[in-house]
């Protein structure tokens, strides 16, 4: 018995060990770039008499990063996007998903079997097409094109069609027979059910539309029409030895992220499991 | 006879009346599904369509376009760039699926259990995915730079390698593991929120009843858990296989420099489809390429199904 209780006791441990090693493996980059973003670029690199935090803490690069760069237009640029694509990802989701899961129509099948053809079909593959659809649009160069790249995604349907199946079709038979229309069940039936999953679509779609990279690349040229990623790389081309300023720079791009994350994040584990993402 | 003609009316009318209902139905239904639909058409369907017939035309973009019969697939194909772009973006996939899989799971079962601050842990690792390519690409890269960064020193310092053996993270052949340990990195996070999900349908009896046969924790796990989870672990498999072909940011954000180009060293798929469209406005070769890119995608994933249905069967 002695020795069972030894054993769990070194497995728990163990446990921690692991626990302990992956979490600082996760985290180390993240206070280093903290740290680093109110140091001077000779403190940066001193690894010697490293301090987490430098003596005289250099706030200024804080305030420094605004003037430096339009930093405060591709804020405003990518906080436009992401809200009126999180918002159109959503509505368009859960409105398509309500009627996939839970209404009968002609050609249902057809339709859903587009969806889900084109969801292992990487974005990369019609990425050119797009563009040059795009331009013939007049859309290049225009934050439109990004709203119209973004705020249509198969995934965000699947997702919410998956969830909506798991809700009992009884439901809405019930409130059908109390004389509720078909929006009205969605409003006021699906839509306050799904709140685990459109947590999860949210986090999703705000995340991806936020760091965007390669969208972003190839649709905004102008320094007007730049995201906030698009213009924290420039400024690393443009200034890749001021280490603490583009550190400043880059704690700043995250803080929304992680806000709207740890905001939804304790419906994230629901909301993946019973969303079927996994499968 | 009267009565006979009045009850076809009746019936007549009725089936018109149940029409109209299924008109009515089928409209509702149709208003629903419109407004992604009509994104989902113009901006995914039309442009996937458009890219099969791209790759058999010649076109810069801007002149008229013309029909190119095969010459395109023959121009990638013969281009040695192409298939060492192929050969890492498959290096890269090798090395990303296994390790990210495993290590997540791991991550899981650690933070499945009961421990202390376990919601604090669940967090924390799903910042790197959470957080912006830029913004950690540039952390990564001071943290690995070759001459100052604090992993070289530690090597210098600590393990006494020679200065001139300290090794250069984003060059040569090293920049395929620069890639591979990032993307770990990154995305573990995020497959470790599947595989938690996964775990929380596993069925507890089956452990009470593997302890009353004299299982020990690893027996469990191997004989219990694994088995139920597998639904889990092909899902993530297929999205990691998915997800690792179009690796193209994580490359230019760690070994593109400032301009955003990358050497033949280390250059990858979706970089020679962008190069080929945006640098060089051979919209036609590029396509053929990305055509390229979603055979082999599509190739792996068949593949993958097939090796689990065999599996499964068994």
């Amino acid at each position: 018995m002695k020795s069972l209780k030894n054993k769990s006791k070194a497995l728990r441990i163990l446990l921690y060990a692991v626990l302990f090693l992956m979490t600082a493996i996760m985290i180390v980059p993240f206070l280093w770039m903290l740290s680093s973003s109110i140091k001077v670029d000779k403190e940066v690199f001193d690894i010697v008499n490293f301090q987490w935090i430098p003596d005289t803490p250099k706030w200024s690069n804080y305030i420094e990063i605004w003037t430096k760069i339009p930093f405060a237009r591709f804020v405003g640029n990518t906080v436009y996007l992401t809200i009126v694509v999180t918002l159109l990802q959503l509505f368009t989701s859960s409105f398509a998903a309500y009627s996939f899961a839970k209404l009968d129509f002609k050609y249902k099948n057809i339709l859903f079997f587009a969806y889900i053809a084109t969801i292992a079909m990487p974005w990369q593959v019609y990425m050119v097409p797009q563009f040059i659809m795009m331009r013939s649009f007049g859309l290049n160069n225009k934050l439109m094109a990004m709203i119209f790249l973004q705020a249509f995604s198969v995934f965000g349907v699947f997702m919410m069609r998956q969830f909506y199946l798991s809700i009992p079709d009884s439901l809405c038979e019930a409130a059908r027979i109390d004389g509720m229309t078909e929006y009205g069940i969605w409003w006021k039936v699906m839509i306050p059910l799904s709140k685990p999953s459109l947590a999860t679509l949210t986090i999703f779609t705000f995340v991806n539309t936020w760091n965007d990279y390669l969208g972003p690349l190839i649709y905004l040229q102008s320094n007007e029409k730049k995201t906030i990623q698009l213009g924290l790389k420039m400024f690393i081309g443009q200034y890749s030895s001021e280490y603490g300023l583009i550190m400043a720079g880059s704690v700043l791009s995250l803080i929304p992220v992680l806000a709207v994350f740890m905001c939804l994040q304790k419906y994230f584990v629901a909301g993946v499991a019973s969303s079927g993402i996994k499968g | 006879m009267e009565n006979a003609t009045k009850c076809i009316d009746v019936e007549k009318e009725k089936m018109i009346s149940r029409k109209k209902r299924e008109r009515k139905k089928n409209v509702v239904a149709y208003s629903f599904i419109t407004p992604n639909f009509i994104g989902f058409a113009v901006f995914t369907l039309v442009p996937i369509l458009f890219a099969f017939l791209l790759a058999f035309m010649e076109w810069d973009g801007s002149n008229q376009p013309t029909w190119a019969g095969t010459s395109n697939f023959q121009s990638v194909f013969s281009d040695s760039l192409f298939w060492k772009s192929i050969e890492h973006t498959i290096i890269y996939c090798i090395g990303t699926v296994p390790i990210t899989m495993l290590l997540s799971l791991l991550l899981a079962i650690v933070l499945n259990q009961k421990v202390k601050g376990r919601a604090f842990f669940r967090t924390i690792s799903f910042f790197p995915y959470v957080g912006s390519l830029v913004a950690i690409t540039a952390v990564w890269t001071m943290i690995f730079n070759p001459t100052k960064g604090p992993v070289n020193a530690i090597l210098y310092y600590v393990f006494h390698v020679a200065n001139d053996n300290l090794p250069n993270w984003f060059a040569g052949k090293l920049v395929m593991v620069s890639y591979i340990m990032f993307s770990v990195w990154k995305y573990m996070g995020y497959y470790m929120v599947i595989y938690l999900a996964g775990l929380q349908n596993v069925n507890t009896e089956l452990y009470e009843a593997a302890s009353l046969d004299g299982a020990n924790i690893f027996q469990k796990f191997r004989y219990v858990t694994l088995p139920q989870l597998r639904p889990t672990t092909f899902f993530v498999v297929v999205m990691l296989t998915i997800n690792c072909f179009k690796i193209y940011d994580i490359a230019i954000m760690l070994a593109g420099g400032g301009d955003n180009k990358l050497g033949s060293s280390a250059t990858v798929l979706v970089y020679y489809i962008y190069q080929n469209a945006f640098q060089f406005w051979k919209l036609g070769k590029s396509s053929a390429a990305a055509l390229a890119l979603f055979a082999l995608v599509l190739i792996v994933t068949m593949i993958q199904f097939k090796g689990e249905e065999r599996f499964a069967n068994d």
